[in-house]
């Protein structure tokens, strides 16, 4: 293998798997798991790979053809592309393996097409983190959102209505974006990013460069569900199955943050977006509301998987927080709470998937202290997750919530931090009411004698994913220091702080 | 104040198609009728691009012998267009699969308008 090449290597790997499976699975539908599964672990050994290989020798360019930018599109394998795309492959791994049995539950005629349209869209998601040039990434948004149409539509009864939806809100998310690169293709003539960095310094007075970054971050925050703007979320993350909802929830919000960070403060600088125009700040203060709002509406919600969906929204809220305060420490628990949302989303999206398997029906009102004698492993491992969700040391929620809340002590932004504590508590509300179901009822010693409950586990495919995202959590959380001074550090871009 | 209109009428031109075609897709209640706004806006966006590569006393981007390779204010920008490319067949693979939604809630709900479905999904909802 040679070593400049390794960028481009995920996505092909994702994009031939994904023209592959209708043909081999074409008459064998079971051969369409492992396929995928296999493609899968090459990308995760390969996301390794790249990130030592990035933190020994700095950023690997590969261009495409050989011809170089700004001519040619390249693939750019920084820090903060490398750690991005190792979060994803190790989280679509997991989730691909709780991903058989639920699928073959739900939608067992299906699975030929479900896993070609599952490589499509991680091809489109390594794609957009991995890629140099600005329109590229808009082919690669489109790739991973017409495939998550696809996935999003082959759920229950209401799923078309909710991928609809959503088709309708991601494409004029989409065209924003592409409107944002067609003004800033005006002001600089080229659409490579590490070239219109080189330009923009001399034209950022132009209303053109304006028009288009805010084009492009509007377009961005309909993608990541940013709270004005997140109105496709819940319904079609809780009408999609759960092997997409699992998949989709820890990833696919968290690309359009990646690229808001990545044009925010990679390529027009902090300076300019922050205090040439207040875009930061802007943000910030919606991602404020959106944490606010998400967690009340989450209080709200019977059905679990909708709970979560709101729940999402808040999280991303945190992300959306940690850019608006464009500090080092805030990018840095931005970044982290990227990793560490994506784990606790997995973990608690695949308990949901456990629940609808084994007792049919993942409604809050319905749950009972039997599940915890039932499903003893799923329910602890959402108690870690749901621990982590609400902040407590050591597990990985509490250490992202810690850096932004030092980010905004940095900036004296006195209401933000009010605004994480308050988020707290109100997590502590929406997951303990469920813990409390679960875990705390009194013992009815009448009824345990007269109730014998059988006790019956989910599958081992279904748990062990489970179990190693919960203990994930909590190491990951130990090991925070490790990862933040290892990586995150490095990705911090200079002229900040 | 009048040259600035006429002077950026394809900008005007494509402004309102975008607004018509947004306007389309968040207020009309037939399903279909939101995937035509959905078309008209992003054939605005091909309309912008195409705009933006424009030159005054340009040619079309093929070698003519008589102006020679050296000039480039002679030709028209061709990458807009290539990129354009790109993009319609991305709206007609977006096109198509919404029309596929569509079909599969018409089977399923036998209507489009959007305001009976959210009825006939609350009464779901309600008996659930």
């Amino acid at each position: 293998m040679t070593l400049s090449n390794t960028p481009a290597l995920i996505p092909l790997i994702f994009l031939g798997t994904a023209a592959l499976i209708p043909i081999i699975a074409s008459r064998k539908n079971w051969i369409a798991f492992p396929f995928s599964l296999l493609a899968s672990l090459i990308s995760v050994f390969i996301s390794i790979y790249n990130i030592l290989l990035v933190l020994q020798k700095g950023s690997v360019r590969y261009f495409f053809g050989g011809w170089a930018p700004p001519i040619g599109i390249e693939y750019v394998l920084d820090p903060f592309s490398a750690f991005i795309v190792l979060v994803i492959n190790s989280i679509a791994f997991l989730v691909l393996i709780h991903s058989k049995r639920v699928v073959e539950n739900e939608h067992p005629d299906r699975r030929t097409p479900y896993y070609a349209v599952v490589m499509l869209m991680l091809c489109g998601f390594n794609g957009i983190v991995l890629t140099g040039d600005f329109f590229n990434l808009y082919v690669f948004l489109e790739i991973s959102s017409l495939a998550l149409y696809g996935m999003i539509a082959i759920g229950e009864k209401k799923s078309p209505i909710a991928a609809f939806r959503y088709l309708i809100m991601g494409t004029i998310g989409a065209s924003f974006y592409l409107l944002g690169t067609g003004f800033l293709f005006m002001a600089t003539g080229s659409l490579n990013m590490a070239d219109i960095k080189m330009i923009l310094p001399n034209i950022y007075q132009e209303h053109t460069v304006i028009v288009g970054l805010i084009l492009m971050v509007i377009g961005m925050a309909i993608k990541m569900a940013m709270f004005p703007l997140h109105g496709w979320l819940p319904d079609s993350y809780t009408y999609a199955p759960s092997s997409t909802a699992a998949l989709v929830a820890p990833t696919g919000t968290k690309i359009g943050a990646y690229v808001i960070i990545r044009i925010l403060f990679f390529i027009f600088g902090v300076s300019f977006v922050s205090k040439m125009l207040p875009l930061t700040q802007v943000l910030g203060w919606l991602a404020a509301i959106g944490i606010i709002y998400g967690s009340i509406m989450a209080i709200a919600q019977k059905e679990m998987k909708r709970m979560l969906a709101y729940s999402s929204i808040a999280q991303v809220g945190y992300i959306g927080l940690g850019i608006g305060l464009a500090n080092p420490l805030g990018l840095i628990g931005a970044v982290l709470h990227v990793m560490n949302h994506a784990l606790m989303k997995a973990c608690l999206f695949l308990v949901a998937g456990n629940f609808r398997t084994k007792l049919g029906h993942s409604n809050i009102n319905r749950f009972t202290d039997s599940i915890r004698k039932q499903m003893p492993w799923t329910t602890a491992a959402f108690a870690v997750a749901s621990l982590s969700m609400v902040g407590l040391p050591p597990t990985v929620g509490f250490f992202s919530k810690w850096y932004l809340a030092l980010g905004t002590i940095k900036n004296s932004n006195w209401i933000f931090l009010a605004v994480i504590l308050i988020s707290s508590l109100l997590n502590a509300v929406y997951f303990f009411r469920i813990l409390e179901k679960i875990y705390l009822r009194p013992p009815d010693a009448e009824k345990d004698r007269t109730e014998k409950i059988k006790k019956s586990e989910a599958y081992p495919s279904m748990l062990v994913p489970t179990i190693i995202l919960a203990i994930a959590i909590l190491v990951i959380g130990l090991l925070n220091a490790f990862i933040v001074k290892g990586i995150i550090q490095k990705i911090i871009p200079g002229g900040m702080g | 104040m009048f040259d600035f209109f006429l002077g950026h009428y394809a900008y005007w031109f494509m402004f309102a198609l975008m607004t018509l075609g947004l306007w389309g897709m968040i207020f009309k209640k037939n399903l279909v009728k939101k995937l035509i706004g959905m078309t008209i806006f992003q054939v605005s966006i091909i309309i912008f691009y195409i705009a933006t590569s424009s030159k005054w006393g340009a040619t079309v981007p093929v070698l003519d012998p008589a102006i020679g390779a050296t000039d480039t204010s002679k030709y028209i920008n061709p990458l807009p267009h290539t990129l354009m490319l790109t993009a319609i067949v991305v709206g007609v693979a977006t096109i198509g699969v919404a029309f596929a939604l569509v079909i599969s809630i018409y089977k399923r709900y036998r209507t489009l308008d959007e305001s009976i479905l959210s009825e006939k999904l609350k009464k779901e909802d309600d008996t659930e």
